[in-house]
């Protein structure tokens, strides 16, 4: 039998089944396993199926497989929801005096071990305690040391009471004793233990960690699966650093907040999930406009609309793209693991600041629900660097001040990165709008002054192509003639198949990408290989499309952004340029 | 804070483009006197405005501010006093602005009672977009959109925020500059979300809601025996919808700001040039 070992318990909403699975993961994590968790759920508080599942292994797991070998079934729905994933050494646990589960089919050769978990929770103190004489019985038949299972029961119920655990521990030990005594058989599987030391957490969680870590001190946001667990991590975390949350009244609310708190000078956020992103993008363009910096993260699951907010997708791509009237700058992360969905928080801060910017950092419900085992230094703190850009202060800010002592907040710099005041700065004192403004912040509609602001925001993402490594991670065989490229959660399972297509002799170079803007030039690569598959959770290939728009020959191009439309001759000199090869000035000058 | 600040100090040397004779050159002359007066300058003072003639009150005052998007003031209001609870934070806006596309944030933004002032230009009528009906518009007023009139009761804001549990809900008249500038004072003064209503003629689009038909209606409360810490007394005048009152209408002396509760004190701005001490504790949790 291999290591290798997955898991499931699975019942109805409202059965216990996300604690129990938790404690079981807890429990193999603390064994030194490695564990990678994933849940099958429905957008329903009690009844409908659930499920937990636990991958385990004592090297590294980063994906889930077609494959149950053990299965605690709460109901018999359990049984049919994961029937093509039984195989004949699978062992299903269930209890045969209920009365719903005294006719189970079995599928196949699967071994079926009866175990009366309600009667024996009952001898042990309470029938709530059933799930927990399950993780018992499965500790016996995976025979891995009940011991273990004790933490992990201390860790849930500790705050309840010693006497609570230790009449937990005390189930676990019945379901156990059951198993021995009734199924006197070897299973065949063995969990075995290591001294490795891991933590267990998810992608919200790692964000949430990230944001703190990273100088996070605001968050605004409205609760929406799958992006709510972000918000409930850092609420009273950040407190303990000086922060807040605040459960703003919409999504609208929430991302004016968080504006709000970042003009005052916080690193601040919001999460939310697609149908979010939709209410918040008017303020997005403010944000751009007014040159905060902001973190905006989107944990995108099925769309559109309402879609199915407990299911997979990555379809916000051109939202978080393209999203919003008008041409803003932006950066869009997306990270690929869930120990990126901690560093990419850190870098989305740095960025936003550095740039005055908004951010999208975008990650999806699979990365959000998935927990998976890290070594603690995966997230070392002391790696963590904080860069606030441009930020001036009583000492220096007279070199941003124009001849009469105004601040100039939106000063057209070469890089294009202006001064920033946090308000409560001597002499600091300016305005901002999401109206065209000039260096002081002013409305304007002057054509100049325009086409000055527009290129100097732009000027940003010049700066930062030269400035950042927007990189991607590479895997597999570097000269294969095959080519996968993938965004988001995609890489685990990715990087596994990589096996799998090796023992059926296909070579196969995989590239993972976590820029979505500025994102990595793949020109080269796309066009050395033969064959190039993008691998994402959408229907049309949104970053298949990117990646082919940029291998495309570049067209000339005339622009104009004045705010004045083409006139006839002036279209015709600018053709008559272009045509001649001295392109340089590609946007009509403004008048 | 400096003891010597004027309030043309709270000017901008931008000109003013609201026509001749409109209501909100009063109201900002109003703001500008009651944020000298009670000992603020531009350096520490964030004003938030909407969309609107009302909104563009932060270009033609000097002080730290956001003109941001219609209705969504008050959040931005929110964000910048709990992240800074050290500035001084006034939100402007219109009756539009507050009341209809940002009327849940209203609600919400008194019921939080956080520590700013909120002042609405309540001109009865949508003016920069040449005229339409306002949530407060009468319901026989008619407009290029709705020419027999809108057909329903204007919103009552002053009730609104009272069944909200408002702290602070005022009126005052822009005309009257001495009493409006006490009043926003006032407003300031208090001690936690301080909502004024301000009536601010339109003199290009209503001619229903002028200047003489406040002159003539309004009653000055400072004038009458009303407590304004009186809840239900408050709420009978509020009530009372063919009445215009000026002056405090309802003022709870006990209020306790939300940032206070919550315990917010410092600044948010200073952040160590790393992860902060002890965040490896955060990783620790997760054993």
């Amino acid at each position: 039998m291999p290591d290798d070992l997955n898991w499931a318990i699975g019942g109805e909403a409202g059965d216990g089944i996300d604690s129990t699975g938790k404690i079981f993961a807890q429990a193999l994590s603390r064994a030194g396993r490695h564990v990678f968790t994933s849940k099958d759920f429905a957008s329903r508080i009690r009844g409908g199926y659930t499920a937990y599942k636990v991958r385990t292994a004592v090297d590294r797991v980063e994906s889930v497989v077609d494959r149950l070998d053990i299965l605690i079934a709460l109901t018999e729905r359990t049984i049919h929801e994961n029937e093509d994933e039984l195989h004949d050494d699978s062992v299903i646990i269930y209890d045969g005096e209920r009365t719903t589960m005294q006719d189970v089919e079995v599928p196949g050769d699967a071994t079926a071990l009866e175990v009366p978990l309600k009667r024996l929770a009952e001898d042990a103190g309470g029938a709530i305690m059933l799930n927990v004489v399950a993780l018992g019985a499965a500790c016996e038949v995976t025979n891995f040391p009940i011991e273990n299972l004790d933490e992990s029961l201390q860790k849930r119920f500790g705050d309840k009471g010693e006497a609570i655990v230790e009449n937990n521990k005390k189930a676990a030990r019945k379901g156990r004793d059951y198993v021995r005594e009734e199924y006197d058989e070897e299973f065949g599987y063995e969990l075995e233990t290591t001294d490795a030391d891991y933590v267990l957490l998810n992608g919200d969680e790692a964000i949430g960690m990230g944001a703190i870590a990273g100088g996070c001190r605001f968050y605004a946001g409205y609760p929406i699966t799958p992006a709510t667990d972000v918000m409930e991590y850092m609420t009273g975390r950040v407190d303990q650093f000086g922060g807040k949350v605040v459960q703003a009244e919409d999504e609208l609310a929430a991302i004016n907040m968080a504006l709000g708190a970042a003009r005052a000078g916080a690193r601040s956020m919001t999460a939310t999930s697609g149908p979010g992103i939709d209410l918040m993008t008017e303020t997005f363009g403010l944000v751009a406009t007014s040159e905060t910096p902001l973190v905006i993260c989107d944990v995108m699951r099925s769309g559109p609309s309402t879609g199915m907010p407990t299911k997979q997708e990555q379809g916000d791509l051109n939202m978080t793209l393209y999203g919003g009237h008008g041409e803003i700058p932006r950066f869009v992360l997306a990270p690929t693991t869930i120990s990126e969905c901690f560093w990419k928080t850190v870098e989305a801060f740095n960025l936003a600041e550095k740039y005055q910017t908004p951010v999208y950092l975008v990650s999806d419900l699979a990365l959000a629900v998935t927990e998976q085992t890290f070594s603690p230094e995966t997230f070392d703190m002391d790696e963590v660097e904080i860069e606030r850009g441009k930020v001036v202060d009583e000492n220096d800010i007279d070199a941003w001040l124009d001849e009469k002592g105004r601040f100039q907040a939106h000063f057209p710099a070469a890089d294009g990165i202006s001064p920033r005041a946090f308000p409560g700065t001597t002499d600091g004192a300016h305005m901002t709008t999401g109206l065209e403004h000039d260096e002081l912040g002013r409305r304007t509609e002057d054509t100049e002054v325009r086409v000055e602001q527009v290129d100097k925001r732009q000027r940003k993402v010049e700066t930062a192509k030269e400035e950042e490594d927007f990189d991607y991670r590479e895997f597999g065989d570097a000269d294969a003639d095959t080519l996968v490229i993938s965004w988001g959660s995609n890489e685990g399972a990715m990087r596994e198949a990589l096996g799998f297509l090796d023992e059926d002799g296909h070579d196969v170079r995989f590239i993972s990408v976590p820029y979505i803007f500025p994102r990595p030039d793949l020109t080269e690569e796309v066009e050395s290989a033969d064959d190039v598959i993008v691998v994402e959770c959408n229907a049309t290939g949104q970053f298949a499309d990117v990646i082919e728009h940029d291998v495309l020959e570049r067209v000339e191009r005339i622009n104009k952004y004045t705010g004045v439309r083409f006139k006839a001759d002036e279209l015709a000199d600018e053709i008559k340029q272009t045509l001649a090869g001295d392109a340089g000035t590609q946007e009509v000058e403004a008048e | 804070m400096s003891s010597d600040v004027r309030f043309t100090d709270f000017k901008s040397d931008k000109q003013p483009t609201w026509c001749p004779g409109c209501g909100d050159f009063g109201t900002m002359n109003g703001m500008m006197k009651a944020l000298a007066e009670t000992g603020n300058d531009p350096d520490n003072t964030f004003v938030v405005a909407g969309i609107g003639c009302s909104g563009k009150i932060g270009t033609y005052m000097h002080s730290y501010a956001l003109h941001g998007v219609h209705g969504r003031a008050l959040p931005v209001g929110i964000g910048v006093k709990m992240a800074n609870p050290e500035l001084e934070v006034m939100v402007a806006g219109g009756d539009g602005d507050g009341y209809s596309i940002g009327a849940g944030h209203f609600i919400h933004a008194v019921r939080r009672n956080v520590d700013m002032s909120y002042v609405v230009m309540d001109n009865r009528i949508y003016g920069l977009t040449k005229g339409q009906a306002s949530p407060t518009s009468r319901q026989d007023f008619e407009t290029a959109t709705t020419p027999e009139g809108p057909g329903q009761p204007p919103v009552n804001p002053k009730a609104l925020a009272l069944a909200a549990g408002a702290t602070f809900i005022a009126q005052s008249f822009s005309s009257n500059s001495q009493r409006h500038a006490e009043i926003v004072q006032q407003a300031i003064e208090h001690d936690g979300f301080g909502f004024v209503n301000v009536y601010s003629p339109c003199v290009t689009f209503n001619d229903v809601d002028t200047y003489d038909y406040f002159r003539d209606t309004i009653v000055d409360l400072d004038e009458t025996d009303h407590d304004a810490q009186n809840r239900d007394q408050a709420k009978d005048k509020i009530l009372e919808s063919d009445k215009e009152y000026m002056g405090v209408l309802y003022q709870d002396e006990d209020s306790v700001p939300f940032e206070e509760r919550e315990g917010i004190e410092a600044p948010m701005n200073d952040i160590p040039d790393g992860a902060p001490e002890g965040a490896m504790d955060l990783v620790r949790e997760f054993y």
